[in-house]
């Protein structure tokens, strides 16, 4: 579903993807851990088209077609979606009137008519409820005055509503507390089927074993340096990234 | 000849077709003669700094034309807010219409000011009222006054209040290749009363026309009046928009101003508290591109204790279109526990667009509460990049963000036919189609 090869990359100037080569197929859940500043994030936005992020050298395929030109809509036409580490604050922007514009949008593009009220309400209702989201809360300015939880939350009922082929959570436990931390990882386990595939973006293991990832690679200085299974994040969380550096050396 | 010196020649002839008589004669003359030694306001005036009146007044313009010019009411139809009837005044070229108009003067009464001027009954209503808040060092209005004719007339008894909001429109066809209309429109709300009024100047042609209106209003003890100005001209017209309020006590009164069309638009919206527990409300939102300038310059008076003013002015700026906003606020020694606030965002989405915005606080009083901002900034690149990777669009995704910066403007528009329209009118400036009320 998605293949990156060897993938360079620069914000502003400064290189920060130096070579990452990583394979998802369809069912697939990979964890991308690293420490701070190892190009985690950079991975995430590069994947969804942040226009900030050059491509220097390499190439991105998703479902076998280079995707390396197109714009960060388009890919979301295409099915690619990606929780924010920092959800951006939309004052004056209900959070239902976004998903509404998102989901119409996205079918625009593929020649579908809109979806209807009654259908977007029922759908609206159903994923709601399955994250726990007060339907009071989606009447409210998008992200504005939101709790670190509700947040995260709020990325994941975008993800459950938009339905997309491939997922990438850009820390999605940060900022939140074990109760918060469950709601969310159930609902990526909810999402999560043979058709797609979702890529965690994160620091802490803990999140691991509430989402339980098939494969754990490891982001260093710009590259992935080590690929496991899912005990690799234990021993990450035991040993920390230190040993890997030296292996490295 | 320049057009100073044409509009006093011009002067004969108009008083051809007036009553010489009538007591309002007297305003006019005076006002004229106001006008010949003050003459157009230029850049050196502090309330015109930023606006350049040159480009108009450099042209010739057609002068109060005397035969209504045929429109039919397919061509207009468009621009009525509801398909039902309600009571609108329809001018046409400065003349008005019947034909296209609903009037009444069954328990209160809405129609012309030309009628009002000529029948004796509303003689002593116009003696109390008209011109009696216009200053008298507005140049512009000293103008319109010297030309006063035609115009709306409302009168809102006690305790009344028609079911329907009233519009004034204004259209001109083009008839005249070039054409300076000064409408005068006159409103007196008696205690209690309330009205929900729009008015629109639109043009049906691209030929020049200028429009040099002035518009008094007077609130009597709570009353309450909700009025509306959609802006959205052609780029060959212009506006100046001359409104004058004046409030008694317990009294409500609120004016929203939707900019988004016209050449030069300049609105001299101007507030004065003769009570004690007032409210004012004054919202803008100004959306331009290509060369369109657009300047606010209001004022809010506060001259009694507990009153408070609320001044909320949004600008969206591309091409290089200019936006001006002069918000001044005077607090008198009595104006004690004034509440007063004004606020200015404003987004420039080119290198090219400006704005001026300069706010004015001239307080006397020792206890009150005061307060003003302004914003200059950009459409967040964060928050596009947010919408577009869920889909929506570089234009849709600006749409979206362009709503939600205008939103508490909006949201105070009472009327939802109304509502709905301007959101539609934005969404065409901005080129989208969002498919859903937002």
């Amino acid at each position: 579903m998605l293949e990156i090869n060897n993938l360079h990359c620069k914000i502003e100037g400064r290189s920060i993807l130096k070579g990452v080569n990583l394979k998802v197929k369809k069912g697939e859940i990979h964890a991308i851990m690293g420490p701070n500043g190892s190009g985690k994030s950079t991975l995430a936005n590069v994947i969804s088209g942040h226009e900030d992020y050059e491509v220097t050298k390499g190439n991105l395929y998703y479902k076998t077609n280079e995707i390396n030109e197109l714009s960060a809509s388009e890919r979301a036409h295409d099915g690619i979606f990606m929780s924010f580490q920092y959800p951006v604050e939309i004052p004056g922007l209900t959070v239902t009137n976004f998903i509404k514009a998102a989901i119409n949008e996205s079918r625009k593009a593929k020649g579908l008519d809109e979806m209807s009220s009654r259908e977007m309400l029922k759908k609206i209702r159903e994923k709601s409820s399955l994250l726990d989201i007060d339907t009071k809360f989606l009447s409210r300015s998008l992200n504005e005055g939101f709790s670190g939880g509700e947040k995260k939350r709020n990325e994941i009922f975008q993800m459950a509503m938009l339905e997309p082929e491939l997922a990438v959570l850009d820390e999605t436990d940060s900022g939140l507390d074990i109760d918060a931390l469950k709601i969310v990882a159930n609902g990526v386990m909810k999402f999560s089927n043979d058709d797609n595939a979702v890529v965690v973006i994160t620091h802490y293991q803990r999140l691991l074993d509430y989402i339980v990832p098939d494969f754990v690679h490891v982001i260093l200085d710009g590259k992935v340096i080590k690929s496991g299974d899912k005990s690799l994040a234990k021993k990450i969380e035991d040993k920390g990234y230190d040993w890997l550096k030296k292996e490295k050396k | 000849m320049d057009f100073k010196e044409k509009l006093l020649d011009s002067h004969l002839a108009f008083e051809q077709d007036v009553d010489l008589l009538h007591p309002i004669h007297d305003y006019r003359k005076k006002a004229l003669k106001r006008f010949e030694s003050d003459g157009f306001p230029t850049k050196s005036d502090e309330l015109w700094k930023y606006t350049s009146l040159a480009s108009i007044i450099q042209k010739d313009y057609h002068l109060s034309p005397t035969s209504e010019s045929n429109i039919e009411l397919k061509d207009v139809k468009k621009y009525f807010l509801n398909d039902i009837d309600s009571f609108k005044l329809v001018f046409v070229d400065g003349i008005f219409s019947p034909f296209l108009s609903k009037t009444t003067h069954d328990g209160m009464d809405i129609c012309v000011l030309s009628a009002a001027i000529s029948k004796s009954k509303y003689k002593k209503t116009i003696k109390k009222y008209f011109n009696k808040v216009v200053p008298e060092n507005e140049s512009l209005s000293s103008l319109n006054t010297s030309y006063t004719r035609e115009g709306a007339y409302i009168f809102i008894p006690k305790n009344m209040e028609p079911e329907d909001p009233i519009q004034i429109l204004h259209f001109s066809t083009g008839a005249q290749k070039s054409i300076w209309l000064q409408p005068r429109n006159l409103i007196v709300m008696e205690a209690n009363s309330n009205v929900q009024i729009i008015e629109r100047h639109q043009s049906l042609s691209d030929h020049k026309v200028v429009t040099n209106s002035v518009t008094e209003i007077y609130a009597d003890s709570n009353s309450h009046v909700d009025y509306y100005k959609i802006q959205n001209d052609l780029l060959t017209s212009s506006l100046i928009d001359n409104t004058f309020i004046s409030q008694e006590k317990d009294s409500n009164v609120s004016v929203h101003t939707f900019s988004l069309g016209g050449q030069l638009t300049r609105n001299n919206l101007r507030f004065y508290h003769k009570g004690s527990n007032i409210s004012s409300t004054l919202k803008g939102l100004t959306i331009l591109e290509a060369k369109q300038h657009v300047d606010h310059n209001t004022l809010v008076h506060h001259a009694k204790p507990n009153c408070e003013s609320h001044q909320d002015y949004k600008g969206i700026f591309s091409d290089s279109s200019v936006g001006v906003f002069n918000g001044r606020i005077i607090v008198e020694r009595e104006a004690q526990k004034t509440n007063a606030f004004q606020q200015n965002n404003n987004i420039l989405t080119t290198d090219k667009s400006k704005i001026n915005t300069k706010p004015q606080l001239e307080i006397f009083a020792d206890d009150v509460k005061c307060s003003h901002g302004c914003t200059i900034g950009q459409l967040d690149k964060q928050a596009l990049f947010y919408l577009n990777s869920r889909g929506i669009p570089e234009k849709e995704a600006r749409a979206l963000l362009t709503y939600g910066f205008a939103n508490n403007v909006l949201e105070s528009v009472k009327i939802p036919n109304l509502n709905k329209r301007i959101k539609k009118l934005i969404a065409y400036k901005l080129g989208v189609n969002l498919g859903f009320d937002l």
